[in-house]
């Protein structure tokens, strides 16, 4: 065997020496630009016309937090109807039957391609189209009577929140490698057994992000339902500036509780993506 | 007189304008080893998909165990059966995929007892059981609770053999099974084959492993665009092929 030739001269040994800390000049001054521009902020407000002792007044007050219950109440129900629907739209629109994949296809085009506002309106005032419901001979109500505020809320919300939903979790499947379907076949399964057990699982690990997101735009989006008299946040925030004309104080009181519960909801979003990655090297035991 | 327990007749299947099967017949008997090998796009993979049901045949016909796939004759006519009927019917067979195909959200111990529980509805207990009775029959024992992706290439296919084997077929299907693998895994996984061979389980292997064919199979079929070209004893096949084909396949493989 050869030996190796002998080493080129002029490449010094660094071994031993400190890579030295860069200065970031513009770091430091670009954070203390900021924090003057902060500063300012705080100050035009502590001069501007708010009286803060009504924002803390009305921070606990007992129809604000009865407000943030509704509101959060109309969020988890809602999007509970949006997921249900979603999971179920999707797995319409992926099957092999041509009906039931125009059907899925026309649901999302209706109610993704109008405004919320408008669909809940629709319910709140579907009274006016069908002055009584029901099943005929069976039973049957005025529409004023059963479309509650709480109810037409819910079915605005939700069933819009299906059409979007819907996409996010047909993103999902869609992103489950074929072969996952082929094996779960080649073990006998059928579609949706190997869809509940093997792609569905799978999924959520990729739809949790997105779907993260939905429920935060849930949270705020119950504020709409202010428009048809539902007691959520903002339409209890409301109701109080009209007796007290503290229009911007209560706004901050409202800003604020939803700034509290969106904050609160990314650490448990966190734990849901944990809970769902499981087999994956990231988290592998 | 025994009976065949593959019998395919006159199947075709194409793709669109490509005809990934022209009229192939062959007979596969019970406790036989075929080994399948031909270039990519000759039909073989797709053949064993038929076999199982992940593809449906355009014309011909295929029976296992005496039961036609697929389809039912009534009135002189064939009706397609529902996917519930098919699905029983892939029962009797096991597939083992190129790319292992494990699921990834399970462990090892719950891809092979997935089947026997959800679909077949069996006792937990025994299932467990006869789940570690089979990682301990390919060597992984130790590897019951890890996820596939802490397994290497080899652990995951082996895993994969034994999750087809629970479901009890009769039939083992293998495309390809060692085509994925790092050159240092592949005896690892065909000694698992071989093992299973040996233990008299009727088995198709489509594989490019021709030592493994000159080894175990008792019967091996060369393919080339759609049809089978020349079949029979692996040592003739092998050794001295009849068709130019296969010879000119031959010398290009070894």
């Amino acid at each position: 065997m050869k030996s190796a030739p002998a080493l080129a001269e002029g490449f010094p040994d660094l071994s031993g020496m400190r890579i030295a800390r860069e200065p970031h000049w513009f770091r430091w001054l670009s954070a203390a630009l900021i924090v003057l521009v902060l500063a300012l902020i705080v100050r035009a407000f502590a001069g501007g016309q708010i009286e803060w002792s009504y924002v803390s007044r009305f921070l606990t007050a007992k129809v604000i937090l009865e407000g943030i219950v509704n509101t959060m109440v109309m969020a988890v129900l809602a999007m509970a109807l949006g997921i249900f629907l979603g999971v179920v739209v999707a797995i319409m629109r992926l099957s092999p039957n041509p009906v039931l994949k125009t059907v899925a296809a026309g649901y999302t085009w209706l109610f993704r391609g109008t405004p919320l506002i408008l669909q809940l309106l629709l319910w709140f005032n579907l009274a006016l189209v069908f002055p009584t419901i029901g099943i005929p001979g069976l039973w049957s109500a005025r529409a004023v009577d059963v479309m509650t505020p709480f109810l037409a809320a819910l079915l605005g919300l939700g069933i819009n929140q299906g059409a979007y939903t819907s996409e996010v979790m047909r993103a999902g499947m869609l992103s489950v490698d074929i072969g996952q379907y082929e094996a779960a076949q080649a073990i006998g399964m059928g579609r949706l057994r190997a869809l509940r057990r093997i792609v569905l699982p799978q999924a959520m690990r990729v739809v949790i992000p997105p779907l993260g997101n939905e429920f935060i735009g849930m949270v705020k989006a119950t504020s709409l339902a202010s428009v048809i008299q539902y007691p959520e946040l903002l339409h209890n925030a409301e109701n109080i500036y009209y007796a007290n004309s503290r229009v911007i104080e209560l706004l901050i009181v409202a800003g604020l509780w939803y700034l509290l519960v969106v904050s609160i909801l990314t650490p448990l979003q966190m734990l849901l993506e944990r809970r769902f990655a499981r087999g994956t090297l990231q988290f592998a035991r | 007189m025994t009976k065949p327990l593959v019998a395919i007749r006159s199947v075709a299947k194409n793709f669109g304008e490509f005809q990934a099967l022209k009229s192939v017949t062959l007979d596969v008997w019970p406790g036989e080893v075929m080994c399948l090998i031909g270039a990519s796009g000759s039909g073989k993979t797709t053949l064993l998909r038929c076999i199982n049901q992940l593809a449906a045949i355009d014309s011909g016909g295929i029976w296992l165990d005496g039961e036609l796939l697929g389809v039912r004759e009534q009135g002189g006519r064939l009706h397609r059966l529902t996917e519930r009927e098919i699905g029983r019917q892939r029962l009797k067979t096991g597939m083992v995929f190129q790319r292992f195909n494990l699921f990834p959200h399970k462990t090892a111990l719950e891809n092979i007892t997935e089947g026997p529980l959800q679909v077949q509805g069996r006792k937990s207990d025994e299932v467990r059981a006869e789940a570690i009775e089979l990682l301990r029959r390919v060597g992984l024992s130790a590897k019951a609770d890890s996820y596939p992706a802490q397994l290497s290439g080899g652990q995951q296919q082996r895993v994969a053999i034994a999750r087809a084997l629970a479901m009890k077929p009769m039939l083992m299907l293998f495309d390809e099974p060692t085509s994925a693998l790092d050159p240092e895994l592949v005896g690892e996984v065909l000694a698992v084959m071989k093992e299973l061979a040996r233990s008299g389980m009727t088995m198709m292997v489509v594989t490019h492993e021709l030592g493994f064919a000159r080894e175990v199979a008792d019967r091996v079929v060369y393919m080339d665009q759609g049809a089978i070209i020349e079949q029979g004893r692996a040592s003739d096949v092998l050794g001295a092929p009849r068709e130019e084909r296969t010879r000119a396949f031959l010398s290009a493989v070894i």
